[in-house]
């Protein structure tokens, strides 16, 4: 029986990667229209988001780096290759709206205030961290700064960004929730839940999946038998769009455009941001089983390099200022560095602190 | 005497007091409201939040999917933004849908990064009504070995009353656990003004000298019927009704034990690894010198709860349960 042999020929591995290539591995979006980029975003709103696109890869290179070294003993889960996802769609909130993260949403985290130092303290244990040691890597949140923490089993944090959306609703509030979840996180029953509940109640809050084409090491294909996340949308009632996870400018575009229709009473949308997952799934990864060449392809398309393509094309940027910004960036990690360093670790007896509340404000 | 206040005198059922404790809570304050299957023109599998949509309209009465990760889940996201969504499970046993959105989310988000989440979880728990497997689990056992979540489990109209009010006015996450045959059977006449039973004390139902019998739920009125009966043998039982699971009213707890020196332990969830194993082992470590018996549990087997009657019957404790505990420690 020459098929079952053929099946058993090479490692589990190199068969999968075999297979992948049967998937669309790119991206097929149109490029942005640079006429629409000008007249729907303002010039000090895409720089902004350049920054930040470049904060989060400096601070994020920073992380990988100490890790590398030892100094970091937790798990490292960057946004590498896909910071125009966060940085994107954290710039069309507005401040009051409230945002429940994904794991690779380190952009969002500086939008709102997060600092470096803040964000390598959580990293180092440290005290002045977010969790005051009690959590580590991205696991952080803040209500007065609109993040809610986000927990490691994935998708819970969909149900709760409805639950965040209601409350707008039942008090009559203007403001938007945010969520998002993985290729891999979409697989869970609690997406389900919180996409249909979302749209049953016609909630203001948006729902993204950051489709990176891997769940650690397992491919899309094994994760769903559909091609796009966002035939989903479909099933439950709600509006749904494919957009380019690596172009900051039409990520933002498509976030404003569902965040305003939540904030007008429309309800939820469904975002499905292609891009993919430059690194191992945590730096401990060297994610063998992802094809080089699918890597070498998606690099062309790393969001820094897309945006700053953007950039010149518009007349905003030049060489000369991306490297400035560079530097400007590199200065503030290395700062943040430097507090978080000398910051104190807690005590041991601060483990029992925090396990009940005193209190509980509203926002 | 006006109508209102000989309406007031009237008995209320153990039901009553718990859709009384909801109804005024949410007259209190706007921010308390309901989510649930089928809560709102239903008024819920056993009718407690019956008339309340018509009261309150339907974004404070949220009738939901059938989704109790998906609800829980959004209660929690309320909560966090400053609401207080008392959530009701149709039957204690779905919670088991929802455990991870309130082991993982709601019980650690304070401790991880300050977020307290101020919701009450209403869970209409426990047997005797052959519900069968699915219809009569007692699943504060799962929850009680999960930091971060209060739990109280009333026994009387009063209590049931008083906790609620003190559940839905706590800054944390409280899994109210309501018991199912308590809800039409037992009555009383409430206060008329407003009070609250304070989460974490426990209450001495029966003072007695001879032996502890700590309990909670529906056991505590087994207790107090066993507790007849012995006192005809000359055998005195104090009977403690916990009615909080966590925290935990270890002083009461240690005062009755030290006082009477023979404690036994009775309870509706099974028996390996339950309430009673952890508050024997607490007995062992901080009132070993006070003992002058073994500590005794009762409850049911480590099976499902069955349907057929005589099966039932014989899973669940019985008054001759206590009774031969009873007399076997008395003889110590
Ligand atoms: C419920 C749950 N199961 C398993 C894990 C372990 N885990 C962490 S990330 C991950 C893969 C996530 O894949 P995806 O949702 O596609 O997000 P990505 O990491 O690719 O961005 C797994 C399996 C988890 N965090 N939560
Ligand atoms: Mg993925």
């Amino acid at each position: 029986m020459p098929a079952v042999q053929e099946q058993s020929a090479g490692t589990l591995l190199e068969r999968y990667a075999g297979n992948l290539t049967q998937t669309p591995l790119l991206c097929e979006e149109e490029p942005m229209d640079p006429a629409d980029v000008t007249r729907d975003i303002k010039r000090a709103d895409l720089l902004q988001m350049y920054y930040y696109l470049r904060l989060t890869r400096a601070l994020e290179d920073r992380v990988t780096a100490l890790y590398r070294q030892g100094r970091i003993v937790g798990g490292v889960y960057t946004s590498h290759g896909m910071e125009a996802i966060a940085v994107g769609y954290a710039s069309a909130l507005e401040r009051n709206d409230v945002i429940a993260p994904f794991h690779r949403d380190m952009g969002a985290f500086l939008i709102r205030g997060f600092t470096p130092g803040e964000v390598l303290a959580q990293y180092l244990g440290k005290r002045t961290g977010p969790t005051k040691g009690k959590d580590g890597n991205v696991h952080m949140g803040d209500l007065k700064r609109g993040m809610i923490g986000f927990v490691s089993h994935l998708a819970d944090n969909l149900p709760v960004a409805t639950g965040v959306a209601l409350a707008f609703k039942i008090r009559g509030e203007r403001r938007v929730a945010f969520t998002g979840t993985g290729d891999g996180g979409t697989s869970r029953g609690d997406f389900h839940e919180a996409m249909n509940f979302a749209a049953v109640r016609k909630l203001p809050v948006v729902l993204f999946c950051n489709n990176n084409q891997y769940a650690y090491s397992t491919p899309q294909r094994l994760q769903m038998a559909i091609h796009d996340v966002v035939d989903r949308a479909k099933a439950y009632g709600m509006p749904g769009e494919i957009v380019d996870g690596n172009d900051v400018a039409a990520v933002y575009l498509a976030s404003k455009r569902a965040i305003e229709l939540a904030r007008a009473g429309g309800g939820p949308t469904f975002l499905e941001f292609k891009t993919m997952r430059m690194h191992g799934h945590s730096e401990h990864d060297p994610a063998k089983y992802v094809p080089r060449k699918l890597l070498e392809e998606w690099k062309k398309k790393d969001p820094i390099l897309k945006a700053e393509q953007l950039l010149v094309q518009l007349g905003y940027g030049d060489d000369a200022y991306f490297h400035e910004v560079g530097e400007r960036v590199k200065k503030e990690v290395e700062a943040g560095l430097e507090f978080a360093e000398q910051s104190p670790l807690p005590e041991g007896p601060e483990v029992l602190e925090g396990v009940f509340a005193e209190k509980a404000d509203s926002y | 005497m006006t109508t209102e206040t000989v309406q007031r005198q009237q008995e209320v059922t153990y039901l009553e007091a718990i859709s009384q404790a909801l109804d005024e809570e949410m007259t209190r304050d706007e921010r308390v409201f309901l989510m649930g299957e089928d809560i709102g023109t239903y008024g819920g599998a056993f009718k407690i939040t019956e008339g309340f949509m018509a009261k309150y309209g339907e974004w404070r009465v949220i009738d939901t999917p059938l989704a109790e990760s998906g609800f829980v889940g959004a209660a929690i996201g309320a909560a966090m933004m400053g609401l207080r969504p008392v959530v009701e499970m149709q039957f204690a046993d779905f919670i088991s849908c929802a455990f991870d959105q309130i082991t993982e989310v709601a019980a650690k988000n304070h401790y991880r990064w300050g977020a307290a989440v101020p919701m009450v979880i209403r869970a209409p728990f426990g047997g005797g009504v052959h519900g069968g497997p699915f219809h009569s689990e007692c699943p504060e056992g799962w929850f009680f070995h999960s930091p971060g979540l209060k739990i109280v489990a009333p026994s009387t109209p009063y209590d049931a009353k008083g906790l609620l009010k003190a559940a839905i006015r706590d800054p944390n996450p409280v899994l109210y656990f309501e018991h199912k045959f308590l809800y039409r059977r037992i009555k009383a006449v409430l206060p008329s003004e407003d009070y609250i039973v304070p989460i974490g004390k426990a209450d001495v139902k029966r003072a007695g000298n001879d032996i502890s019998l700590i309990t909670y739920g529906a056991m505590v009125h087994l207790a107090l019927e066993a507790a007849e009966l012995l006192a005809q043998e000359g055998i005195d039982l104090e009977v403690v009704d916990l009615r909080t699971l966590i925290p935990l009213d270890k002083d009461r707890v240690y005062e009755s034990v030290r006082k009477t020196s023979k404690a036994i332990l009775l309870h509706e969830d099974n028996k390996t690894g339950g309430i009673g194993a952890e508050i024997a082992a607490l007995l062992a470590e901080d009132c070993f010198d006070h003992l002058d018996g073994p500590v005794l549990r009762i409850a049911p087997p480590d099976t499902p709860v069955p349907f057929s009657t005589p099966l039932e019957e014989y899973f669940r404790p019985k008054v001759s349960d206590i009774a031969t505990a009873a007399r076997k420690l008395a003889a110590y």
